[in-house]
């Protein structure tokens, strides 16, 4: 599987990455090579085999439905670039 | 012996004697670190007043008879482990001023037992990469060198810095995390020991998410049993991991002195990889041999889907990663770049704040993930894994443990391997499987390659089972009786003064 250069855009802009149109041509080559390799997968029967998602070979536990944890707004907002009040500051998003 | 040759455990030993205080031992891993760390950049932050602050609080629960496990014992912390008030930050320009508000479960659990942190080990970027060389914040030296040639190595990743602050004799022992091989390989690389327990024996809570499916935290340490001791601290469940195994934590620095007679030991034949070193080869019948020689039984196995781990790590892996680090958006994590819109806004602060590999990874995860590829790629790959997983399962009902290579080469120089991401993912081929299966694995130094490079064997385990691959993992330690130092270590011509009959 070769990328062709829209789909290494496309995947920039799920990705939320700004790619430059200088590095494309690269980002291309690269992502192609890796995808290329992966696809030896392809040779596994893997008829009948159900999914496996994760290394837990447990069932999920159930907690009580209660508070554990908030009343810490100060602490969290310590990190934010920049905030307003008691809330994340981003640029207007509705006109 | 010096106060640098010291294990964790005869240190602890040396504390509890009063043949040295907690703050000696300290400040003696300080000074260490100021001379040795410029050179190999084992650390990004070195907490120096914070590490003499709980030196002098253990000193305090040492007097009054309330020694805790690890009380005294200083340790370096690998960045991708929050520590409250201490930044932290997983190797990434986009975490750079983060400060977490809040202590990772494992580091609180070490602090409880008493340790004291000296400082935050180098990483490669979010624990992506097998040499170190991703991390924003340079790459680390690996303390060894090839017999009469100075070039640099890589210590391996992307525990590199936990690894080489251990070899340099800079720390009595370091947390890491390993997704892939990220504990297991620079162990190998460093001549330490290292161990990623059962997924789910520790807890992922508070730190940085890569892959959560495959991470784990696990020590690295000079010996088996200082891991087992360490490993003991760190793990236990926590209501706050959804993953989180609800286990009683064995004594595994006492499996450490089971021994191995009537074990089954299983030696997978996929391992077997064409153009591995001769001495890699020669190093793994000598490490059997060694066990019969103890009271094991060697048993030929196969594992037909180890061939296919890799590749499948790199489905998974990118996967779960371009989920996680979707959350570093320029709005909560400290550090912004300006867009015309919040969507440039984004775009810019991840272009700018993440590093070439953590980019093709994220790049990798959102194209297996999107819409007219999951099933071709991501449903493909889980299928695999439980083929994968079933290997394991297959073979662990006849042998109670596997012994492996760790790495199919000993450390190799910065800039190797950098020209096609593919050959510097295949460093991890056979540790990989372990982190698929959700297995134990520990890397135990056996030897030395044709330049004098460290090498390690890999022991596997079955889940939950960390006390038989200590056991396996402690016999080979004896019979290698592995001594060899690193051309770079801490020197003790600046160890600061023992108490009379110190040194025995």
């Amino acid at each position: 599987m070769s990328l062709d250069p829209a789909t290494v855009r496309r995947i920039a802009k799920l990705a939320r990455l700004r790619v430059d149109e200088a590095q494309v041509g690269q980002l291309q080559s690269e992502l192609s090579g890796i995808l290329n390799w992966i696809e030896q997968l392809d040779e596994v029967d893997v008829g009948g085999v159900a999914p496996l998602a994760g290394a837990a070979q447990m069932a999920m536990r159930m907690r009580d439905d209660v508070v554990t944890d908030g009343g810490i707004r100060e602490q969290i907002l310590a990190n934010a670039p920049d905030r307003q009040g008691d809330f994340y500051a981003v640029p207007k998003v509705v006109e | 012996m010096s106060m640098h040759d010291l294990t964790l455990a005869t240190a602890r030993d040396g504390l509890r004697r009063k043949r040295f205080s907690a703050r000696e031992l300290t400040a003696h891993f300080l000074d260490a670190i100021e001379v040795i760390n410029p050179r190999i950049n084992a650390f990004i932050t070195v907490t120096p007043e914070l590490a003499l602050a709980q030196a002098a609080a253990a000193d305090a629960a040492l007097a009054r008879g309330e020694a805790g496990p690890l009380t005294g014992l200083p340790l370096a912390i690998k960045d991708l482990f929050c520590t409250a008030g201490v930044a932290t930050t997983a190797g990434s320009r986009i975490l750079e001023h983060f400060v977490p508000p809040y202590e990772s479960t494992v580091t609180a659990n070490l602090l409880r037992d008493g340790a004291v942190f000296l400082g935050k080990a180098n990483l490669d970027e979010f624990a992506m990469g097998s040499s170190n060389m991703t991390s924003a914040f340079g790459p680390v030296v690996n303390p060894w060198t090839r017999r009469g040639d100075n070039a640099p190595l890589v210590p391996g990743g992307s525990s590199g810095g936990s690894a080489a602050a251990v070899a340099a004799r800079l720390a009595l022992g370091a947390t890491a995390t390993d997704t892939g091989g990220s504990i297991r390989q620079p162990a190998s690389f460093c001549g330490i020991a290292g161990i990623k327990p059962t997924y789910g024996r520790c807890s992922r809570w508070g730190i940085v998410a890569f892959a959560s499916s495959l991470d784990q935290a696990g020590p690295v340490a000079r010996t088996v049993e200082d891991c087992a001791i360490l490993l003991g601290s760190m793990a236990g469940f926590d209501p706050k991991d959804s993953t989180s195994a609800e286990q009683a934590v064995p004594d595994f620095a006492a499996a450490c002195k089971r021994g191995v007679r009537g074990l089954r030991i299983g030696v997978p034949r996929e391992y077997r990889s064409d153009g591995m070193p001769p001495e890699i080869e020669t190093l793994w019948q000598q490490g059997l041999g060694w066990l019969r020689e103890q009271g094991a039984s060697i048993v030929d196995v196969s594992l037909p889907h180890t061939k296919y781990g890799l590749a499948t790590y790199y489905i998974v892996a990118p996967a779960e990663a371009s989920s996680n680090l979707a959350r570093y958006d320029g709005v909560r994590f400290t550090d912004r770049s300006e867009g015309a819109d919040l969507i440039e806004l984004y775009e810019n602060t991840r272009a700018d704040g993440f590093g070439a590999e953590v980019k093709r990874r994220i790049m990798i995860g959102t194209y297996v993930l999107s819409a007219g590829y999951y099933d071709a790629y991501y449903l493909r790959a889980q299928k695999v894994r439980a083929l994968i997983l079933k290997d394991f399962t297959d073979v662990f009902r006849d042998v109670d443990a596997l012994v492996t290579p760790t790495a199919p080469s000993a450390a190799f120089a910065q800039g190797e391997k950098m020209d096609d991401p593919v050959t510097m993912y295949l460093n991890d081929v056979f540790t990989v499987p372990a982190n698929m299966s959700g297995i134990p694995g520990l890397s135990v130094p056996a030897g030395l390659d044709a330049n004098g490079l460290p090498l390690g064997l890999q022991v596997l385990g079955k889940p939950f089972d960390e006390e038989t691959v200590f056991a396996v993992g402690a016999a080979l330690e004896r019979a290698a009786g592995f001594t060899t130092l690193p051309s770079l270590r801490a020197p003790s011509l600046r160890a600061p003064s023992l108490r009379a009959g110190a040194e025995p």
